[in-house]
């Protein structure tokens, strides 16, 4: 099965501030405040401007981050993540 | 209305009309210190009203009512018509004010800057700032604190404070009694007598404070501190705000700015001394 597309929010959509193990964005489009732990912010940060799916994510986050302890299938743990990013409304399904 | 008055707190003007003269006339003696502007427009209207006409007169029951009102009120014998009005003050204040983020918090500064106590009816933060505030502090407040989103200072509202029930008898040992209201003994809220803060905490309060410490107090348990990390901070702060959500991203900013900037602590104590003396400890260590 392909992997389901997302795309990040326009620059300037969300307000992020890093609050020790927390991060808050503020999400200028609804006014709702979010508080998420990593790799929320990682994973937003590393979508880019274009639609990207897990796998995709995945070789970024790696080449970016030490993911040795993530287990086998870091695409898997991504796919759950940008789905829960999605409900949120972070990451939209592109 | 038949009586009014004019009050301005901090950098709230209210005002206030009754149909009896009774709340207003207390009213007048417990501000009688502030200082009066009659030419500034009001921010925030309280009014105190009868039910029904005929309830001026026959077992008076006051309505609060005002910009804002909350429905399912319970009106307040006429007895209690302070308490009417500091409730009125503090719902238009709490639900109308945008200039500023509110925290529902106690504040006392010294050397321009604030400490800032935040935490649920009963946790104390009132009485700790009322007792601070005759010692070395100036009283900011008991109720609310204000921050200021553009310079992330904190101004300070410093109403009549409202003691309640042991810090009634805590208090009148140790100030003038000519500062302290009538006793409204068995309110909803418990027996409440209305302290007149300071006349230099009176003078001073529209002097914005730095926050240097960011403290939440709980009363009970052996004396002890936590040092609480930002994430929890800002959760438990956006709890406190009463308008953190209308103020939009300029509370967003406020928030994060002043969660970053401060340090916080839980503390836990015993009794009123030691809380006190636990205040003291965390300010001594961030002032170095």
């Amino acid at each position: 099965m392909a992997d389901r597309l997302y795309r990040a929010p326009a620059a300037g959509a969300l307000r992020i501030e890093p609050l020790g193990d927390l991060t808050a964005i503020f999400d200028r489009r609804s006014m709702q405040t979010h508080l998420v732990v990593a790799p929320m912010p990682e994973i937003i940060a590393a979508m880019g401007d274009t639609p990207c799916d897990a796998a995709t994510l995945a070789e970024r986050l790696a080449a970016a981050f030490d993911l040795a302890d993530a287990g086998d299938d870091v695409a898997a743990l991504l796919r759950e993540r940008l789905a829960e990013l999605a409900a949120l409304g972070l990451v939209m399904a592109a | 209305m038949r009586h009014s008055t004019r009050i301005a707190v901090g950098p709230v003007q209210f005002r206030i009309g009754s149909d009896w003269h009774a709340p207003i006339d207390a009213l007048d003696r417990l501000y009688a210190g502030y200082p009066k502007d009659a030419a500034r427009p009001a921010d925030a209207t309280v009014r105190l009203f009868a039910a029904r006409p005929w309830r001026r007169w026959l077992r008076p029951s006051v309505h609060i009512g005002g910009d804002f009102i909350v429905p399912d009120a319970l009106p307040l014998p006429l007895s209690m018509g302070l308490l009417a009005a500091e409730m009125g003050m503090n719902l238009q204040v709490a639900l109308g004010w945008r200039r500023h983020m509110l925290l529902h918090a106690s504040a006392v500064a010294r050397d321009g800057r604030a400490v800032i106590l935040s935490g649920e009816s009963g946790s104390g933060k009132s009485t700790l700032a009322a007792l601070l505030g005759e010692g070395a502090w100036r009283l900011m407040g008991d109720e609310f604190t204000l921050i200021e989103p553009a310079s992330g200072d904190a101004l300070g509202f410093p109403r009549a404070v409202s003691l309640k029930n042991a810090a009634i008898a805590e208090m009148a040992a140790r100030v003038d009694p000519a500062r302290l209201g009538p006793l409204l003994a068995g309110t909803p809220k418990g027996d409440i007598r209305h302290l007149i803060p300071r006349a230099d905490a009176i003078a001073a309060m529209h002097e914005p404070a730095r926050p240097a410490l960011i403290l939440f107090p709980r009363f009970g348990g052996a004396a002890a501190i936590e040092p609480m990390a930002p994430g929890e901070v800002f959760v438990r702060l956006t709890e406190a705000s009463t308008n953190y959500v209308a103020l939009g991203e300029a509370g967003f900013a406020a928030l994060t700015r002043l969660v970053r900037e401060t340090p916080a602590f839980g503390i836990s104590y015993p009794d009123s001394a030691a809380g006190m003396a636990l205040v003291e400890q965390l300010w001594a260590e961030a002032a170095r």
